[in-house]
């Protein structure tokens, strides 16, 4: 029964996941047309991507390793939709266990790892530069992305646990309104946009270098699950930055759900804006960047929240 | 050397970084090119043997044709040459509207490749912006010769449309619309850390390396070499107006845009001057030219990208060039990449490769290939020596050498 239960809980959150993260790449997409003087697309646009996508035949190159190839677009999506179905446990229901702060981490690296198993399966030299990058950046954002996580689980009395945090951010305040809370807030902002894989720090795809980079090879509904996965990200990335930072609605009543709303667009127009107003760093200087900079400034937030500022 | 060549990452025939047919081969060691190698010849279209089977006056629009984007610049230079030819100095206002139309379409080059070394980047927005601003010139364009692209303005001994008064005021506003939207887009580019971090010492190109090369235009002004067709041997309207050449010392992308975009505000000074001249003025715009006589010129023009070269040959019987050849700048700074991107990473590659504003129909050379054992039949080196017994033949054939053989041998 019980597993019964989790498995058409998955299924319902991955149709979920699907529909909001779809609509919010949309929000994405439509407010870069505006700042680029285009039209853009129409809502349901993403959408019939993701239909035409799956459609398409399925091209498997002949060097591949055949198994990893398929397998790793589908652990993408899989791992992000268990991501996506923590944060409505958290969100919705008041329900988490200790320690799911650190599977949340640990999740949200397998989009990531898969793309670079795809990559590697592919055969592709395009691909392997991709994945090349790909790792380098994984490395080099994981850095401050713990650090913007660890200054608000040391805020709420060091926790591991998501509720925790939510229920210190009702009774206390948002982290964000102190000292710690804005340098953290920062911090793991420019690492998610790393951890999403847009521009400044697109690099692993880089359209105009290497042609798609990882996903080359990929086509059919095998590039619709990468899609999807970025989609879902797209809507888990932001709230979770939501919750850690920026928490303190409780979400039962209708006012809750629509403060969660407009907090979520203020850090995905942030992301939107900033990608659209800088170009494509090179690989070292985004290295240079994460490791350099922005991991000071995360050790500077802890040492400003472990002396209670 | 085989050995030492690592990974081969293609750029090409079909890249995304790249709108045209023709293929890089980067030899890589991790992200560092430690070798490039360039194949072209996908898309040659046999223009020059083709011009000697049309018309003197066809042959203008052919030449129009060559390159899309600089698509003035070759009818300029094959007017030009003709004219040397033929001796004759065009009417003055055929001058300032030769000059308004060549130096529209710089400003409207610069801009799309603006653009598109933001495209390359990854900063779309500069992309979007750009091309949104080049439009207005090309309703510029529209209104003076009634295409927005190859825009059949110029004839043998002037050129085919008047501007009228009228448009002229319209003309001067839209001008001045777009040189404040110019303005601010430069100070936009020029002044963002992020870009001057990914494109300042990336690509560099010292004094040495364009003489060695040959490079022209945008290219060897960027590197410090203040040549240019327009002040070392005036044609049109040049030497009429007032403007300077613009350099930079570094030779890097970067310079390469600073000049590009400073070279924006020296058309639109030429334009405006060139307008006020022609305002309230009537005057012949074309010299009528019956026959072409027997002998050779030669005309150039500073395209967008740089000198682009015609040599014409008339045997003065019949009614089309003997010989025509075309020299486009971008076959003399493509090669530069072998100076420039050895030694740097794939993503700077890509826009070194685009930093000279590569232009490959304009630069497209035979090759044979084998369509069986897929091989090319013909090497570079043997393919100049056949060249260069055709020229032989054909020398032989007239039986005394042309008066520019004298000049140069």
């Amino acid at each position: 029964m019980s597993v019964l239960y989790s498995f058409s809980y998955f299924i319902f959150s991955f149709v979920v996941l699907s529909i909001i993260g779809l609509f919010v790449s949309w929000i994405d997409r439509k407010i870069t047309a505006r700042i680029q003087w285009r039209v853009g697309p129409p809502w349901y646009q993403n959408f019939v991507d993701i239909i035409k996508l799956s459609g398409k035949e399925i091209l498997i190159s002949e060097n591949s390793n055949k198994f990893m190839f398929i397998f790793s677009p589908i652990l993408a999506v899989t791992s992000s939709t268990i991501c996506g179905s923590i944060l409505f446990l958290v969100l919705r229901k008041n329900l988490g266990f200790g320690g799911d702060l650190i599977l949340f981490v640990y999740l949200l690296t397998i989009p990531s790892l898969s793309i670079i198993l795809g990559g590697s399966s592919s055969g592709n030299v395009l691909a392997s530069v991709g994945i090349s990058r790909e790792l380098k950046l994984l490395l080099s954002y994981e850095l401050p992305f713990i650090c913007g996580i660890i200054i608000p689980a040391i805020k709420a009395n060091s926790t591991t646990s998501l509720i925790e945090i939510v229920k210190f951010q009702e009774i206390n305040g948002s982290n964000i309104l102190s000292l710690s809370g804005v340098i953290g807030f920062i911090v793991i902002l420019i690492s998610s946009i790393g951890k999403l894989g847009v521009v400044p720090f697109d690099l692993a795809e880089a359209e105009t270098e290497i042609a798609g980079g990882a996903l080359i090879e990929y086509s059919g509904i095998l590039l619709g699950f990468y899609k999807l996965a970025r989609a879902i990200l797209f809507f888990v990335i932001p709230s979770f930055i939501v919750i850690l930072y920026l928490g303190g609605t409780p979400l039962n009543n209708f006012l809750g759900i629509l403060i969660f709303i407009i907090k979520y667009f203020i850090i995905l127009i942030l992301i939107t804006l900033i990608r659209n107003t800088n170009p494509r760093l090179r690989i070292d200087q985004a290295l240079k960047f994460f490791w350099g900079w922005l991991t000071l400034i995360g050790i500077m937030g802890i040492l400003f929240v472990l002396t209670g500022m | 050397m085989a050995e030492n060549k690592k990974v081969v990452v293609p750029i090409g025939p079909y890249h995304p970084l790249l709108e045209e047919p023709e293929f890089f081969e980067l030899y890589c060691d991790g992200e560092e090119v430690v070798d490039v190698e360039w194949i072209a010849g996908y898309n040659h279209r046999g223009i020059e043997k083709l011009s000697e089977s049309k018309h003197w006056d066809q042959v203008t629009f052919l030449v129009e044709r060559i390159c899309g984007i600089c698509s003035t610049s070759h009818p300029i230079a094959y007017c030009n040459a003709v004219e040397d030819l033929l001796g004759i100095e065009i009417p003055e206002r055929a001058k300032y509207i030769r000059s308004i139309i060549g130096e529209l379409e710089r400003l409207h080059s610069h801009l799309l490749w603006v653009g598109l070394a933001g495209h390359f980047l990854g900063y779309n927005t500069v992309f979007m912006w750009a091309w949104k601003y080049r439009e207005g010139i090309l309703d510029m364009f529209e209104m003076i010769t009634g295409n927005r692209n190859h825009y059949a303005m110029l004839m043998i001994g002037g050129v085919r449309r008047d501007i009228e008064d009228e448009d002229i005021p319209i003309l001067q506003n839209t001008l001045s619309e777009v040189k404040g939207k110019i303005q601010m887009l430069t100070e936009a580019i020029l002044d963002d850390p992020v870009l001057s971090a990914r494109l300042k010492g990336i690509g560099t190109l010292t004094k040495e390396d364009i003489k060695n090369y040959g490079a022209v235009g945008p290219v060897a002004r960027a590197s410090g070499v203040d040549i240019d067709v327009r002040k070392d041997d005036p044609y049109a309207a040049y030497n009429l107006v007032d403007w300077k050449v613009i350099t930079a010392n570094n030779g890097d992308v970067f310079d390469k845009a600073v000049v590009r975009l400073l070279e924006c505000f020296e058309s639109i000074k030429i334009i405006e001057q060139c307008l006020s001249a022609i305002k309230g003025k009537k005057g012949e715009i074309r010299k009528e030219v019956r026959e072409i006589p027997e002998g050779e010129g030669i005309g150039r023009h500073e395209a967008p990208r740089g000198e682009v070269f015609h040599y014409v040959r008339s045997d003065g019987n019949t009614s089309s060039p003997v010989r025509h050849k075309i020299r486009a700048p971008s076959y003399v700074n493509i090669p530069t990449f072998k100076a420039s991107c050895i030694g740097e990473t794939i993503s700077d590659v890509c826009i070194i490769l685009a930093g000279v504003d590569p232009c490959y129909c304009c630069t497209e050379r035979i090759s044979v290939y084998d369509k069986e054992k897929k091989k090319k039949i013909y090497t570079f080196e043997e393919l100049v020596k056949k060249s260069i017994e055709k020229t032989e033949k054909i020398k032989k054939e007239i039986g005394k050498e042309g008066k520019l053989w004298k000049k140069l041998f």
